[in-house]
């Protein structure tokens, strides 16, 4: 069955490339969305939102997702992920209390508001640990922090060059991997496809430049990953978890996740499971709108 | 021939263009954005957001 679905972006990367080519090749309908030429009306969606049988949010700015896809929820428009997904996802610090309260193990985390109190919760951890924007992605402005002057140098240039944002500090333990973290790619909470990244670096982001290999996950990961899927709403996802001891952290998860680098790192046809997914959620969404009707 | 906005060298574009796609000028190195496909029109790429990612 045909569908017909919008992709809300404002840049298209080879990911959202690789999904157009899939959706199209299968012969779904499909309307590009520029959320930078859009204006969103609160009492009615433009013409560009009709007769959509579910919405993709691939907008790389994370202030236009959670826009665009709250406006989606009061045009009644299926999107994915949900608006309530990508408002824990796009923000560490719900992200990290989500997966605190679903039981996810995640490292150790606290939050202060001002440059005293961040240096005491540093102090709290020791030597290193690290800092995080609140909102952020690809490992920019991470801070691995080794001692008590850097820390003080650091949080003096958030406080006093950055964004009122960077005056939530983030402050979470160093977790002493072994040279890689694992990202899996998963629809609610079930993997497509799983890897590890590896560097030198202690930054392991793919953005940054980690080698990639395909990895197998074991019953613990895989039980992890449906837990911070469900901690974070569901959706198609990127679970992040780093190997700790004998065991797994799970340090994040992404709601508009790249997927590009997986696909190349593995045998699984990453774009196609992704669209069999996204028909099952297109049908799904029809279905309730046919009940909606006969009622 | 479509050129580079920032260089103006020529530059040789793959048959499956896409709007809102960035390619790179092999000569300048800019990073363009294409913004038309038929014909090609391309624009210098906005530069980094703080809140990009994934």
């Amino acid at each position: 069955m045909s569908v017909h679905i919008g992709i809300l972006y404002s840049r298209i990367r080879r990911d959202e490339k690789l999904l157009l080519t899939e959706l199209r090749e299968r012969g779904h309908e499909v309307t590009k969305i520029d959320v930078r030429k859009e204006t969103f009306d609160i009492s009615e969606a433009s013409e560009t939102f009709a007769d959509l049988d579910l919405v993709v949010d691939r907008c790389l700015a994370t202030s236009r997702s959670l826009y665009a896809t709250k406006f989606c929820d009061a045009y009644g428009v299926p999107v994915v992920n949900s608006n309530e997904t990508a408002d824990i996802c796009a923000d560490k610090v719900k992200n990290s209390l989500a997966l605190e309260a679903a039981g996810v193990p995640t490292p150790a985390t606290k939050v202060a508001f001002t440059k005293e109190s961040a240096l005491e919760a540093i102090e709290s951890f020791g030597y290193p640990c690290v800092l995080k924007p609140v909102v952020g992605s690809w490992g920019r402005l991470m801070a691995k922090v080794d001692s008590r002057s850097a820390a003080e140098a650091i949080l003096e240039h958030k406080a006093t060059l950055g964004h009122y944002e960077h005056k939530v500090f983030y402050v979470q333990e160093f977790v002493d991997k072994p040279g890689r973290d694992i990202r899996v790619l998963a629809v609610d909470g079930e993997p497509i496809a799983a890897m590890a990244r590896s560097s030198e670096h202690w930054l392991t982001n793919a953005a940054k430049g980690a080698e990639t290999a395909a990895f197998d996950l074991d019953e613990e990961a895989l039980d992890l990953v449906q837990k911070a899927s469900d901690a974070v709403g569901g959706g198609l996802l990127g679970v992040d978890l780093m190997e700790a001891g004998d065991s797994y952290t799970v340090h994040e998860v992404n709601h508009t996740v790249e997927f590009k680098a997986l696909d190349d790192a593995v045998d699984v046809d990453v774009p196609g499971a992704v669209v069999d997914w996204l028909e099952a959620q297109a049908d799904a969404g029809t279905d309730d709108h046919e009940l909606e009707v006969t009622a | 021939m479509t050129q580079c906005v920032e260089c103006g060298a020529d530059l040789s574009l793959h048959d499956d263009l896409e709007a809102g796609e960035i390619v790179d000028c092999t000569t300048c190195g800019a990073e363009l954005e294409v913004i038309d496909t038929e014909p090609p029109v391309l624009e210098r790429a906005p530069e980094l957001e703080e809140d990009w990612g994934e």
